[in-house]
């Protein structure tokens, strides 16, 4: 059914890394990102792997969970994989007309390919782990500085808030209007791609004017219950650094330090 | 609509004297010959195109503690009366007070919207957070309450309205009577004095309307003043007051007992009789006697009861 849809791909469960500060866990997820560019051999690769996994374990989400986020972009990877075989110079190892393998392109290929799934696992499992709502919050919280440049951080984060409420709302409203139309003989199914897009135009104009109804009821219950922007508000879950964020960040600087070391030394 | 708002609209005003004797002090919202008026239309030259007089000329005391269903057919003019009380819409002309404090004053408008709290027809379209408990929390972190203040409020507020067990739910999840309960807990969390509801229970099934009247209920007994707008006469008859609008006007208003005698009044505004004056009345017709201000089905049965006997 349409409304048992999972926004994000949250994965509840009481882990550590569930209940690590958003900040925290967002700050990390960047460096982490920013640290499998700076990593070039093998080793290097096993240190990021071996943190990852340790994560991933800490965290009880299960394997299949992750690889199911590989999906999407198996493509890309893919096609990464087969640019960087045949299109790195160097020395040839295998050659069938203008193809050719090289050793070099072989481990770039190689080593891009397991970048980009490290790097999926590892924004995955910053989705996986965190709630959308407490997502947007620290994303507010992150930004607050830019506030001070003009940036509307608070709208910014009412707006994620509200489209993580409605989007359920009107993916419902969405399979309510559909049923209707079907009800009278609409066909969605078959056609042509543009007989199939003209049929969609009688869902789309009432699902407009229903979420304009709901903006407007909207706004009208937030302002009687006093909502007048950011300024002065508080917050029920207010974000609080605790013991366990500070030796995560710690185990994070022993990663950051542990990746360059072997850049330096290795 | 045309017509000057005239002070006097030949309202029937039956219950006038009676809030005195049960409600002492002063009225706890005064509306005072309120006029308001929908302008549509161009900007430009100052003059709105389409002038819409929703509320036509009212007056009306809450005391503090009461409980007031308005009543009126589609148009009436009563959604547009409520938003009025907690300055979502400011009048045209005429004026409204809460506990003293003036409507268009900018300076009340927040503690007015803090002191008289709203819930709305659908259920859908007034929560605003993804998760029940901080749609809770949403009022009180716009009056800036502390956060444990909060988390105290939203744990009370969840009892009052019976939903602690889903208070980390969606509310997408959860039926229409639970939604508008939320609502209400969103609502009480802000620690109102007077709660308007626009409707409550107009967009649920019968089990989710009877939770919705049951909270409402205990609110009364705590001391919530409350305003109900309804379709539902059976809703009305233990308010203490009855309004009755028809084109922006009050038409009928006194005790439930005295309103719902005037059952051809009611009806020629295209308006329904509760369950039980509507079966007194055609057990009259039939020769039982039944007397008039039975307004539960309890009552009627217990007075055939005592005449069988
Ligand atoms: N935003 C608006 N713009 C213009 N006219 C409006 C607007 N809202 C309401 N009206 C008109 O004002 C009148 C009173 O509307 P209001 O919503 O107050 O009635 P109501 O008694 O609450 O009706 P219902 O029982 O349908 O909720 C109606 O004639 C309506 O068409
Ligand atoms: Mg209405």
């Amino acid at each position: 059914m349409i409304r048992d849809i999972t926004l994000g791909q949250y994965y509840p469960e009481y882990s550590i890394i569930h209940k690590l500060d958003p900040r925290l866990k967002l700050v990390v997820t960047l460096l982490y990102i920013a640290s499998l560019f700076l990593i070039e051999d093998f080793y290097g690769y096993i240190i990021v792997a071996a943190s990852i996994g340790g994560v991933l374990a800490a965290s009880r989400v299960p394997l299949r969970f992750v690889v199911r986020g590989l999906k999407p972009i198996m493509l890309i990877i893919i096609f990464t994989f087969a640019l960087n075989i045949f299109m790195t110079r160097g020395e040839v190892i295998w050659e069938y007309g203008w193809l050719h393998v090289t050793w070099e392109g072989l481990r770039m290929a190689f080593f891009m390919a397991l970048r980009l799934i490290l790097l999926i696992i590892g924004s995955s499992l910053l989705t996986l782990t965190t709630k959308p709502m407490k997502l947007t919050d620290g994303i507010e919280s992150l930004l607050a500085p830019a506030k001070r440049l003009g940036l509307p951080t608070h709208e910014l984060a009412m707006m994620m808030t509200i489209a993580l409420r409605f989007i359920p709302t009107l993916l419902e409203e969405t399979d309510k209007i559909m049923k209707a139309q079907q009800a009278r003989g609409a066909d969605f199914e078959t056609g042509s791609i543009f007989r199939r897009a003209k049929a969609l135009v009688p869902i789309l104009i009432p699902l407009f004017v229903g979420a304009f109804r709901i903006a407007q009821d909207l706004a009208m219950a937030m302002e009687a219950r006093c909502y007048r922007g950011g300024e002065g508000r508080t917050k029920l879950n207010a974000l609080r650094m605790k013991r366990r964020d500070l030796a995560a960040a710690f185990a994070c600087a022993g990663y950051l330090a542990g990746i360059i070391a072997e850049r330096v030394l290795v | 609509m045309s017509g000057p708002p005239a002070a006097d609209t030949g309202a029937v005003r039956a219950g006038c004297d009676r809030q005195d004797v049960n409600f002492k002090g002063q009225p706890y919202i005064e509306v005072r010959d309120l006029v308001f008026e929908y302008r549509r239309g161009s900007d430009t030259d100052g003059e709105p195109d389409v002038v819409m007089r929703a509320v036509d000329g009212v007056s009306l005391d809450v005391p503090r503690g009461s409980f007031t269903a308005i009543i009126g057919r589609n148009g009436s003019g009563k959604s547009t009366l409520a938003k009025n009380v907690n300055a979502l819409f400011l009048p045209t002309s005429g004026s409204v007070t809460v506990d003293g404090m003036d409507t268009r004053d900018d300076a009340f408008v927040w503690e007015i919207r803090r002191r008289v709290g709203m819930v709305f027809q659908n259920p859908d379209n007034q929560l605003v957070s993804a998760v029940v408990e901080d749609d809770v929390a949403f009022g009180p972190e716009n009056l800036g309450v502390a956060p444990d203040e909060i988390r105290e409020r939203v744990r009370a507020a969840l009892i009052a309205v019976d939903m602690t067990e889903q208070r980390k739910m969606a509310p997408h999840l959860l039926s229409g009577g639970q939604k508008q309960r939320v609502a209400i807990a969103g609502v009480v969390a802000m620690r109102p004095d007077a709660i308007i509801f626009d409707e409550p229970t107009a967009m649920l099934d019968p089990e989710g309307r009877r939770e919705v009247m049951d909270v409402i209920g205990r609110l009364r007994a705590d001391g919530v003043t409350i305003v109900l707008i309804t379709h539902f006469m059976d809703e009305t008859v233990d308010a203490d007051r009855v309004v009755i609008m028809d084109r922006g006007r009050i038409v009928l208003d006194g005790t439930p007992a005295e309103v719902f005698r005037r059952a051809d009044e009611i009806e020629s505004l295209g308006l329904r009789l509760p369950f039980a004056v509507e079966l007194a009345s055609r057990l009259r017709r039939r020769g039982i006697d039944v007397p008039a201000g039975l307004l539960t089905p309890e009552a009627v049965a217990g007075w055939l009861r005592g005449s069988a006997a």
